[in-house]
Parts: structure tokens; sequence; C-alpha cells
């Protein structure tokens, strides 16, 4: 008895009202999504708003279960968990049920279960299984390829499945690692590439060239101070681009503009090289390995755009970078999306009142597109309540990942908080138009069992690991 | 030291996080607060504008019987997202049409401007009460169909298809420069229809429904908040009478010309017949577009309204213009008298007929002498206080003007044309200055030469005899939903001849109707023998073949009711056909029985369409 009494006290109670006011609101959104003249009736389980109840009603018990069992089994049983997963996701992809094109499906009477959702929760236990391990440290290729395996069943599996969002979701995984070790310019680098990737598909290749050169010469005057060098060689490479033009112009020669800007390119590159090896200055030799790798990039990024992603993929990022406008077409979600949101106003047409949600315009508004029900009805001061309630949420999850003395408890608080984080962001980004559509719920917000018990089940344990480091001492 | 890095990892995390909620922030901000587009786009999704269509207003005649009213038809149109395959040949014989056709309804209703596969456009327009019975019971078969009820014009009688005019769909040039209408309206094309169109238009109304993205209605926007009604248009009181007409009609069979009939102290037009005319119901509906053709390529042009448009020169019906001008201008006196031998022999000369000589003023005008005329109109024009030709000539012009020639009476009917009286400077185009003289134009003096009148013109001219020196501007409604129509219509235009001399007129007019035998009268055919008739022949020569035969009359004389003109094409003397057609109307229409039913059945027998370019 006096345990059970500890550990009700010793839970993060802000975290829990967090928690219940998503659930709920979520809930009250589905409803408004869902409602029609036909049905009434909030306990209609032929309905979408129905049927969520019960699955909200398990998500409290899979709380309540998880707050009144033992929290050893999570690092004991880490890795048997990820096999079951992984074998589950094998699974799915042999015997699954598509929908919306991704195999991600595990019928189960007439409703289905995503073991996706699950995966994330497994691979948070697992990376923090392994990572927790006994002299384990984040340096060295040897760890990394342990990371990226960790990483790379699930992932590829879901790859396998068409389901690209449940995908990315684990790249948001990254912050772990950046916690646990990995260099801060890592994740400012991957963060440049995605830039580069954005940049790369709105302007032209030769702009980018430029563009790269010039920052690699600001970068070696912050770093050296070395104005005149900078100077020289900058002048240096615009003669040579001058003289293979001239050259070409004389000859009548047909040289590409990408030929006329690589070549000096290439040609700095080498005397950078030289003049790192001559002065002795390793930052040099960075600097020029960080043109190169960039400038491969940023190259290669139209071969992988259109080669490697798919079409609908291809589609969804045009649309959202403007290259391509089809409202009726590829952009008709998001177009019909923003409207939803953007009728809502600043004060919301009210609760219930919402018109475009309720006659089906926005297509996956109970689901991916929820946050529509809640900018269109609540207005921008609902959607601020709810994105600032989101954030608190974040943020409490994050303090309390940071104070956990474990060493598994703390990464799998940062793999919760990085999951739920890339969840949310990409979520209601895309139904504002600032990220491409991704197929990923809204944590708590979005219609579906899986989704909302996973999301459940990741926090209940680690609130529970929170309620449970005093007994530690 | 260790501690720190890590807290400060803990710190870029979450400023990573806020970052990114606030960027989400401030989207929002901009797509929900700044940019006001969305809320545009958002009403264009969910509102659906159904507009309804109000009923034209009637068209009654002068004793309030309905002459146009108005029927049921249906426009089907369809959601083609909606439509799943169906049986065309069920579909097509449902609504009385050809598979074929069906099949091109489909192709040209996904070519219409603004066409959205998610939209209800216009399939098939008009479809006939009894078609559509039919199609309703088994619509359930067809997804995708909704129906539009709009109405349709009706005639009670096939009469007066160039008055009413037709109605039609508004065209593209009309949308733009007239925002009220939007396409698919119907708007009146000619006639009544045209003039009076803001009247028996309406106004549409519009009902607001909201639906969801399949187009399918959820429930009135607002609770109807919007919504406005349609207001039916309003009815016209005509001044026609519809017996008159049609009796007038019938007459006019098989005859090409035109009556036109008015009461003289209000203006108001009874009867505008202009023949060969057509059936309304003919350009109703959906065969409008073919009948409309053929009616276009008919030779004897049933589609144009003689009564207002067509010009023919007024033959001896103008003598008594130019009596009247010499008594005004004080060269003609009644007991003037001027000898006939057959014709005037000056210049080029003009040719009469038999008849008792000399003759007065009275006199002339019954038995129609032309040489008494070629002295009064030389009179006229050479007057020694005019100094010139060309100023005796203008101050003739002047006058004849004044009676309403040479101008637009103003009738509230589209297309009305002024007619010609030829003015001092075409002459002088024509001959040269100074190179004619009164001789030159003695056509003029008999009603020939380079004058045209409309019918109406006619018609307005022995008004303004009976009125004895004013007319009202001929109109055809008298008054819009009860309510009497402007003043324009009731103001009294005077002629600049005193009324004292039109007693001269029409004791003559009274004489060649009514002139004992023998005395040499022109009319005596159209003598009625308890009514009055004062009236005048004219024998038109013209250059498209026989004479017209052209009459007009008053009636009675002591307070007259009606003023008639008659002009039928190239029948030859006016007393043969257009002063029995006369006569039969203002009997009909003063006594509203026919007495003399062999002359009724004279007329009506009469097939007059062959006589055109007989004479070369």
């Amino acid at each position: 008895m006096q345990r059970k009494s500890n550990i009700l006290r010793n839970l993060d109670w802000i975290a829990v009202i967090l928690y219940i006011m998503l659930v709920v609101m979520g809930w009250l959104n589905i409803y408004a999504a869902v409602l029609s003249d036909e049905h009434r009736n909030i306990f209609d389980f032929s309905q979408r708003y129905g049927k969520q109840m019960v699955w909200i009603g398990f998500a409290f018990l899979m709380a309540f279960t998880i707050v009144y069992s033992n929290d050893r089994i999570y690092p004991a049983f880490a890795y048997l968990f990820y096999g079951l997963i992984v074998l589950a996701l094998l699974a799915t992809l042999i015997f699954g049920r598509v929908v919306n094109a991704s195999k991600s499906w595990i019928p189960i009477g007439s409703f289905g279960l995503q073991p996706a959702e699950f995966a994330k929760v497994a691979t948070a236990l697992a990376l923090a299984k392994l990572m927790s391990g006994y002299g384990f440290k984040l340096s060295g290729l040897w760890s990394y390829v342990k990371v990226g395996l960790v990483l790379g069943f699930p992932v590829g599996i879901i790859l396998m499945q068409n389901d690209t969002g449940s995908a990315l979701v684990f790249g948001s995984l990254i912050l772990v690692l950046y916690r646990e070790g990995l260099p801060g310019w890592v994740l400012a680098f991957a963060a440049f590439l995605v830039l580069l990737f954005i940049l790369t598909l709105i302007y032209n290749t030769s702009t980018l060239l430029i563009f790269l050169f010039v920052l690699t010469v600001f970068l070696f005057i912050f770093y050296t101070r070395r104005y005149k060098d900078a100077f020289r060689i900058t002048l240096g490479a615009g003669g040579v681009s001058l003289l293979i033009y001239l050259v070409s112009v004389l000859f009548h020669l047909k040289v590409s503009l990408s030929v006329i800007l690589l070549v000096p390119l290439v040609l700095s590159v080498l005397i950078g090289l030289i003049y790192a090896y001559a002065n002795r200055l390793k930052i040099v030799y960075l600097l020029a390995l960080f043109l190169l790798v960039t400038v491969g990039f940023s190259l290669s990024t139209d071969y992988v755009f259109e080669r490697v992603l798919d079409v609908h993929h291809q589609k969804r990022i045009n649309d959202l970078l403007g290259i391509e406008n089809d409202p009726l077409g590829w952009g008709y979600n998001v177009n019909q999306s923003k409207i939803a949101i953007g009728s809502g106003g600043f004060w919301g047409k009210g609760y219930l009142s919402g018109t475009q949600t309720k006659f089906n315009f926005v297509p996956e508004q109970s689901t991916d597109f929820i946050f529509c029900t809640v900018g269109e009805e609540w207005g921008f001061l609902g959607s601020t309540v709810v994105v600032i309630l989101i954030a608190s949420f974040l943020l409490r999850l994050l303090k309390i990942a940071e104070r956990q003395t474990e060493h598994f408890a703390r990464i799998y608080g940062y793999g919760v908080v990085s999951i739920l984080f890339f969840h949310a962001a990409i979520n209601i980004g895309m139904t504002i138009g600032l990220v491409p559509v991704i197929g990923i719920p809204l944590p708590f917000f979005s219609y579906g069992g899986s989704s909302l018990w996973a999301f459940t089940i990741m926090v209940f344990i680690l609130l529970k690991f929170d309620a449970e480091r005093y007994g530690a001492y | 030291m260790a501690v720190k890095v890590e807290s400060n990892k803990r710190l870029v995390v979450a400023v990573i996080i806020v970052a990114v909620f606030v960027i989400i922030i401030a989207k929002l901000f901009y797509i929900q607060v700044i940019d006001s587009s969305y809320k545009f786009s958002a009403a264009n999704n969910v509102l659906r504008y159904i507009t309804q269509y109000p009923a034209r207003g009637l068209i009654l005649d002068r004793n309030g019987f309905p002459m146009v009213t108005n029927k049921p038809v249906y426009d089907l149109l369809m959601v083609k997202k909606q439509v799943v395959p169906f049986d065309t040949l069920e579909f097509a014989s449902l609504l009385g049409l050809t598979v074929d056709q069906v099949r091109e309804a489909f192709v040209a209703a996904q070519k219409q401007k603004g066409y959205s596969p998610r939209k209800a456009v216009t399939l098939i327009k008009q479809i006939p009460p009894e078609y559509f019975a039919r199609f309703q019971e088994k619509m359930y078969k067809f997804s995708g169909f909704e129906v539009q009820p709009r109405t349709v014009r009706s005639y009670t009688l096939p009469i007066a298809a160039h008055l009413f005019g037709y109605v039609g769909e508004v065209d593209d040039g009309t949308i733009k420069t007239e925002p009220y209408y939007q396409s698919g309206d119907y708007i009146g094309v000619s006639g009544l229809e045209r003039s009076y169109e803001k009247e028996l238009r309406g106004k549409k109304g519009i009902k607001i429904f909201m639906v969801d993205v399949h187009n399918r209605i959820k429930g009135s926007y607002e609770h109807g908040k919007f919504d406005s009604v349609a207001v039916p248009g309003k009815n016209l009181t005509s001044t026609i009478d519809a017996r008159l007409q049609e009796y007038g009609e019938k007459l006019m069979q098989n005859k090409i010309g035109s009556i036109v009939a008015i009461e003289p102290k209000t203006g108001e037009v009874l009867a505008m017949i202009s023949s060969p005319s057509y059936n309304p119901e003919l350009l109703v509906g959906r065969d409008r577009a073919t009948n409309f053709k053929l009616l276009q390529q008919d030779s004897l042009k049933p589609i144009f309204n003689r009564s207002i448009m067509a010009l023919y020169p007024p033959g001896s019906t103008f003598k008594v213009v130019n009596a009247l001008i010499g008594l005004q201008e004080g060269v003609l006196f009644p007991e003037t008298r001027y000898s006939c031998y057959g014709g005037y022999t000056i210049g080029r000369g003009v040719g009469c007929h038999n008849h008792p000589s000399p003759v007065n003023l009275i006199q002339s005008i019954q038995v129609s002498c032309n040489t008494y005329y070629c002295h009064v109109f030389r009179n006229i024009i050479d007057k020694r206080e005019f100094g010139s030709v060309e100023n005796g000539f203008s101050v003739w012009k002047k006058h004849v003007e004044s009676f309403g020639y040479g101008n637009k009476l103003n009738i509230d009917l589209p297309h009305e044309l002024k007619g010609i009286v030829p003015s001092v400077a075409f002459y002088n185009k024509y001959f040269r200055k100074g190179g004619w003289n009164s001789l030159t134009i003695i056509s003029l003096a008999i009603g020939q030469g380079e004058l045209s009148v409309t019918p109406l013109q006619m018609a307005n001219l022995v008004a303004t005899i009976a009125n004895k020196g004013y007319y009202v501007a001929p109109h055809v409604v008298k008054a819009i939903e009860g309510e009497s129509i402007d003043s324009d219509y009731r103001q009294k235009h005077y002629t600049s001849i005193e009324p004292k001399y039109f007693d001269y007129i029409i004791e003559g007019m009274d004489l060649a109707v009514n002139g004992p035998p023998g005395s040499g009268s022109t009319a005596r055919i159209a003598a009625l023998p308890d009514v009055r008739i004062c009236g005048k022949t004219g024998t038109a020569q013209n250059p498209h073949g026989a004479d017209h035969s052209v009459f007009f009359a008053f009636a009675p004389k002591e307070d007259p009711k009606i003023a008639i003109s008659v002009y039928v094409e190239n029948a030859g003397f006016g007393a043969t056909w257009a002063a029995p057609i006369a006569s039969l109307m203002i009997e009909k229409y003063l006594k509203d029985t026919i007495t003399r039913p062999d002359l009724e059945r004279y007329i009506l027998e009469a097939k007059l369409l062959d006589r055109r370019a007989k004479k070369k």
C-alpha cells in the first residue's frame, strides 16, 4: 500500500495533466470533424468519435498498468520487445492490409493495428539499452554502426511497407545521439544538408555553386582572418571562369555554365589543399572537404530526387516549394487544409461550427489533418493554445528526461521527446504548408488506436521511470 | 564541466523545440489573421448559390384578357462526378430526344464556360412538362442529375407575334455590360418582351445552400438569412384589343402588308398587324432555334414587323397633308377650283383618273384628283413670300414633319424606323444647287417620290386628322401592374396647322366614303350604314411590283374612336383591298359584328401573295 501511494505521489502530475488535456482536446476535435446531423450520440460506436472514446479508455488502462507494474522489465526485455516488433513488422509486410498505398496494417477483426507505431517505442527502448550499456561510448565507427543497425532494421522494413512518413520519424533520434555525444557540428551539418537539398530544388546548379564557393570563402575568413588570401583565391577563381568563358566564345565552343564554374572550383580546392599543407592550417583541409561534399551533394540531389523518391513525394515537395501548383491534384490536401485553418480567423468559427472540415473538404480530417478542425473552429487563439500545450508537454518531458539519473531512462526519455517532437512539428507543419505532406499522426489528437496507445505507452514508461527514480537511491 | 556541456545540450534541444513551434505559430498567425484569401476560398467551397428564376410578367389586352402567360418547363442539370453510366437509349426516349442528341448535349455541357465536374451544369434545356413527368418517374435510375424548374412563354391566341416579340437566352455581350444577367438567364429579344424587359423580367432570387465536397446539399445556409425570394415580373396591360388583332390577322391572311389601328384621343394602338405573321409559340421551347432559322429564311420575311419597319410611299393619302399646308400657308382656299383633263400637263406631267371636273378642295379629296394637288403643291413651294424654291421647300418640310413624318414616333417597341422626308440638301446633292424647282419634285404632291412612311405613321396621320390637329404618341402598353404609364404617352403633339382647316379635310374624307353614287367618291366600298367613316384611298406606286393598295380612315365622324391605316403590298387600287379591310376592322371594333359577310368572304378568300414584281 505504501508503495502505491508513493507511486501516485511521485508521478509527474504536470505531465499527466498535460497528457490528459491533449487527449481530451483531441477527442473533442475528432467529434467535431466527424459530426453530422445523422449521428449525434457521442456514444455511437459506429462513428469514429465513439470508437476513439473506446481507444482512449484502453489507453488510460495501459497507462495505469504501466504505472502499477514493475519498471525493470523495460531495460531487461528491451531487446526482446525490439525483436518481437521487428518480427511483427516483417509479418505485416507479408500479411498486412494496404491502406492509402501503405502496407502497414495488421487486421484484427474489423480493426487493424499498425506495428510501425509500436516500433517507435521498441526502438527507443532498444537504443536506450544499447547506449546505456557498460562501456558504450558514442565515439568511433563501431559505436555508430551499432546504432545504425538498431535503427536500420525497423526503418528498412517500414520503408518496404511504403510508409515513408513513419520511417522518417526515426531520423528524429539524431537528437538522442546529440545528447549522448554526437558533436554539435554534425547536427548543424545535417541541418545544412537539408537546407541545401531544398535550395537545390529551387535554384539552379550554377547559382548554388557560386553560393557554396562564397560561403566557404566567408568561413575561411571567419576562421583565419586572412583577408588578402581570400581575396586572391576569389579573384583567381573568377578570372579562370572568365577565361574559360572567353575561350569558349572565341572558339565557338559550347561549354555549359556548370563547367565554367566547376573547373575553377576544383582548382580552388586543389590550391586550398596545397595552401593548407604549406601553412599548416588544419581548418582549410576541413573547408576544402566541406566544399567538395556540399558541391557533390547538390550535384547529386537532382538525381536522388528523381530516381530515389516516389512521384508522390516529388510532387508534394514541389508543391510545397511552389515549383508546381496544382490545387486540385497533388496540392489538394494542403490547399484545402490551409483554407480550413485560414478561414478560422483569429477567434475561430466556434466549436462544431466549422464548415470546411464538417463537409469533408479536407481529406483525412480526423486522422492526419485533425489540426484543421482545431484551426477552423478554435481559430488562431485556440491553435496557439494547442501548440503551446504541446510545446509545454515536450519541454516538461525534456526536463523529466534530463533529470533521470539512470542512463537507460535518460536516453529513452530523449527518444520519447524526439519522436513526439517530430510527429507534432511535422504534422502541424504540413497542415499549414510549412513542410511537405508526410502521413504521420498528430500525437494524442489524431484518430486511431495504434498511435494513441503507442504514444501513451511511450510517455507512461518515461513517467514510470521518473516516478521510480527516488526508489533507486 | 561535463555536466555543464550536457545541460547546454538540453538547452539546445529545448531551443530547437521552441524555435520550431514559434515558426508554426507565426505561420498560423499569417494564414489565420493576416491573409484573408482563405476565408473567401472557404465560402466558395461550402456555399452553393441556386438561382430562383422568377416568372415573367403577363401581357394582357386592353380588356384584361391574358394574351401572354407562362408555362413550366424543366432544365436538366448534371453533376458529372456523380453521374454513373446509364441506359442512354431509355434516357433519351424519356426526354423525347435521340441518343445522338443526348450525346451531343453531354459534349456541349462539358464545353461550357466555367464547367466543373463537381458543379451542376445545364445539360438539357426546356423539357416540356409532359416529357418531364415521364422522366421524373424514372429519375431514380439516373444518378447525378438535378432539375431546375423554369418558365417559358405561352400564348393564349396565336396572334401578335411581332408585337410580343420573343424571349431568348442572354448572350455573352449583354452579360458583360449588364451585371444583372448571368449565363442561362432569359431576356426579351424583340417586341414588347424587349422594350419592357426590365418590368417583365422580375427579380431573380437566390437560395444559399451548404454543400459538402461532393456538392451534395447539406442544408440551408444560416437558416436562409441571406436567401432572397424571386419576385415575379410585372404584368403589362396592353392597348391592344385581342379580338380586333385576331380579326385583322385573319383578314390579312394570304396578303402582304400591315394594319395599324389607333384610338385617336389617347394614341393607344388597338391593333398592329404585320402580314405574313407567325405563331408566337414557334419561338418558345426546345425548337426555337430551328423554327427561327426557318422563319428567317422565308422569302416573305414573316419576322419583319412591317407596321413600324416597312417604308412605303404614302400615295394619295398624302394629299390631305398638302391640302392642310396649302390652307395654312394661304395659297389654297376651300373654294379654290382647278380643272382636270386627265392630268397635270406641265413639266413631266402627272396623270389622273376619270372624275367630274372642275373640283373644289373638298371634292378634290373625295375624288382624289392628282391635278388639283399639283397646283396646290406648286403654289406652296413657289409662294412669293418665301423668295426661293429652297425656302418654300423648307417651310413645306417643316409642316410635314409636324405630323410626325420623317421622325420616330417613339412607340414603345424596338426597331421603329423614322421614314424619309427629303431635305433641301438631298435635292441639292441629287440635282445640284439651283437645279431643281417645284416641278422637278412634283411627285411629292401626290405622295410619291422621295417620301417614305411607315404604316404606323400613316395611322398616326389619320388619328391627327380625327383629332383635328394633334396626336398622342402611339403606344402599345397602357399600364404596368395596374399603374398607368409615363406621361410621354399622354402629351398632345400639335401640328403646325390650325385646327379649323381640318374640317375641310374631314368633309372630303367623309364624301370619299359616303358620297352619292356617280359623284366620283373613291371609297364607297368602305361605307357602313350606321357608322360614318371618313377615309382616303391611296394607290402607291413602288419599284417592287404592282401598286400598293392603301387606305386610311377614322370613325365615327362625330366622335372618332378608331383611326386606321391599311397597306396591302402590290395589291392594286386602294379601294379594291385596303378600303374594305379597313371598313371591316372598323365595324368589328365598333359593332363587334360583321353585317357584310360577302365583303368579308371576298377579303378572306383573296390571295395576293403572287403579285410582287409583276410590273417591271
